[in-house]
């Protein structure tokens, strides 16, 4: 990172003053700490939408710049709330049962406190051993780490498989999809050692923290606008040089930069790896807002949602999948929260909790077809009438 | 005089068709040579064996001093060692600036750390600009390349495998397209090109073949059917008969 990368790049600056000005923004406008216009409810919808509009941005590194229409980054997401989720889950467990055992008249082993913890958590799907899996959950700078290791590993092999077998286009997306449906199947058995189709719960309660859920939805409201500053400056940076050259000419021409000499699998893997940890990043700063994570959250769906909200903001610009996210998950909870008036046709009804999905897909076609740029390509416009007016 | 590329007793086929049959080829380190033959006589799959893009049935793809074979590299290995190659079609980065396409093609350290770490020395951002100037693009280094014409986008390509610094430039019909000025300056370039390392044309055009003013090789169902000057090829009765006489 340098003066000259920020220099040439002035879009960067932009989007981190815009973002830096939204936090501060909400935080007065809070309820937590400031005039308590926004409500804490808003302020979590606001701080998920940022941990998407992180995604987003891995999304259109892997998509939108190397050209690989990945439709299973949500299954890293996933993995990224579930690792984080394990040790808020373990540990706020633990400290309710270390509580109640403590009022005896005894005071209760360690394998006592193990074996209530493991009812409490595991009771639900008749079990109550620790799974192997839940080796570290009582650390959580182990659980932090697996929140980037998981998902890394888990590309990583798989990058290596597809890629190495030259699976492209849409076969490697039917591929991304298949990965994403394993792992919501996988996550759905009682057997997979996270609870079934019950997930986790129970996010939202920090352990150890007494502060009121007003203030604690500021902190990871902070958290994320941070996680997306940095996201948003490190893909910046890597797409600004020769390897964005590269990954671009990927995306254009795969054969040409094998025989200028890259190793075209090499550069794959890397990207795909890269942005699953970032997606991992996102998904662990995502659920603890939600408050809970179930397997029904890395159904193929949610990815293909992904990609369609970087289209709509337009693919190969940053602040184009920003935008597109921000935009489309916010009017999409705004439709299917039940708040859009229905449109009484006499005949008919439009309520719009069901129609949303058809407005939702229609707008998806035109936009493909019409205006590949997306939302951000209003930018492109918007300069040239500038310039025409000016000359 | 030593040899750079050794091709022997090549064979391949896709579904029972013998693409290549047992095909050989040998060319010198500084060396210009036409490669002529009427469609499907495997021009383009003698050269996409060469670079690693199809796997032979047999035979030996021999390259270099330390005489390494090719066969089983991958085509990126195979580029790194000094072969480069261009396209029929021109297929330059069309989104990219000429500079940023040049400065890809550059020899560099191509792994993707030293690539997310390179920065440009005075050095490269000359050496790009002489490389411009040779192709006639210098006043083109800012411009996106998609903007070029035609015969631009060919000697674009042409200057990016010269950036790649390779020992053997292997040029499928750089004319093809190209006004007859063009082609002239294409002929000065590779012929200069020729001047330090081995070059390969493959050419359907006999006008632009005379020109380069080289040593023919007439492939013809995948095998080599004559080989020498172009005054002396011509004459030959089975290049007549399968080539020249239609």
């Amino acid at each position: 990172m340098n003066r000259s990368f920020i220099a040439r790049n002035p879009s960067v600056l932009i989007f981190l003053s815009l973002l830096a000005f939204f936090t501060l923004g909400v935080t007065v406008l809070s309820e937590g700490f400031g005039v308590g216009l926004v409500s804490t409810s808003f302020v979590k919808t606001l701080g998920k939408t940022l941990c998407l509009c992180l995604i987003a941005i891995a999304m259109d590194l892997i998509w939108g710049y190397t050209g690989i229409l990945s439709l299973g980054h949500f299954a890293f997401f996933g993995l990224g709330g579930y690792m984080i989720g394990m040790w808020l889950m373990y540990e706020r467990t633990r400290q309710i049962v270390e509580g109640a055992l403590s009022e005896g008249v005894l005071p209760p082993t360690p394998e006592e406190v193990q074996a209530a913890i493991g009812n409490q958590i595991f009771g639900v799907v008749g079990s109550s051993e620790f799974p192997l899996i839940w080796a570290v959950a009582d650390s959580l700078v182990l659980q932090l780490a697996l929140v980037i290791l998981v998902p890394g590993v888990l590309a990583l092999v798989f990058g290596w498989l597809a890629f190495r077998s030259r699976v492209t286009g849409v076969y490697l997306s039917i591929l991304t999809q298949a990965m994403t449906l394993g792992l919501s199947l996988y996550l759905f058995q009682n057997a997979s050692g996270l609870r079934g189709n019950n997930g986790l719960s129970g996010l939202q309660n920090l352990p150890g923290v007494t502060a009121p859920q007003s203030v604690v939805s500021l902190w990871f409201f902070w958290a994320s606008a941070l996680a997306l500053g940095l996201g948003y400056l490190l893909v910046a940076w890597v797409v600004s040089g020769k390897f964005g050259s590269v990954i671009r000419g990927i995306r254009d021409n795969e054969a040409r930069v094998r025989f200028l000499g890259y190793s075209v699998e090499t550069y794959k893997l890397a990207v795909f790896t890269l942005t699953a940890c970032i997606s991992g990043i996102a998904g662990a700063l995502y659920y603890p807002q939600a408050g809970i994570i179930n397997p029904a959250e890395v159904a193929p769906i949610a990815s293909i949602y992904l990609a369609v909200w970087v289209a709509i903001g337009g693919r190969g610009r940053l602040y184009g999948a920003v935008i597109g996210t921000a935009f489309v998950s916010l009017v999409s909870s705004w439709f299917t929260g039940g708040q859009a008036p229905d449109v009484p046709l006499g005949f008919y009804t439009i309520r719009w909790v069901d129609w949303w999905l058809v407005l939702l897909g229609l707008s998806f076609v035109l936009i493909t077809l019409y205006a590949p740029r997306g939302i951000g390509g209003l930018f492109d416009l918007v300069g040239r009438i500038r310039k025409e007016t000016g000359e | 005089m030593s040899t750079l590329l050794e091709v022997s007793g090549v064979t391949v086929s896709f579904d029972g068709f013998r693409a290549i049959n047992n095909l050989s080829f040998q060319i010198g380190p500084a060396e210009m040579r036409a490669v002529i033959g009427p469609n499907g006589a495997g021009k383009t799959t003698f050269m996409d064996i060469v670079t690693g893009k199809t796997k032979p049935d047999d035979g030996y793809v021999i390259w270099g001093d330390k005489s390494v074979s090719l066969v089983g590299m991958s085509e990126a290995k195979i580029a790194q060692a000094g072969i480069g190659r261009k396209f029929q079609k021109p297929t330059v980065f069309e989104e990219q600036t000429v500079q940023e396409n040049l400065l890809m093609a550059l020899r560099k350290d191509r792994s993707p750390i030293a690539v997310l770490f390179f920065k440009p020395s005075a050095d490269d951002l000359s050496r790009v600009a002489e490389l411009a100037t040779e192709i006639g693009l210098h006043d083109a280094l800012e411009r996106v390349s998609g903007e070029l014409s035609h015969g631009q986008k060919q000697w674009l390509e042409i200057g990016m495998l010269l950036a790649q610094e390779p020992k053997l430039l292997l040029v499928d019909e750089p004319a093809a397209g190209m006004t007859p000025a063009e082609r002239e300056k294409t002929t000065a370039i590779l012929v200069k090109a020729a001047k330090t390392r081995a070059v390969v044309v493959v050419e359907h055009d006999m006008e632009f073949v005379r020109r380069l003013n080289c040593k023919v090789t007439v492939l013809h169902e995948g095998s080599v059917l004559a080989e020498g000057s172009l005054d002396h090829v011509t004459k030959n009765q089975d290049v007549i008969d399968v080539y020249l006489g239609r």
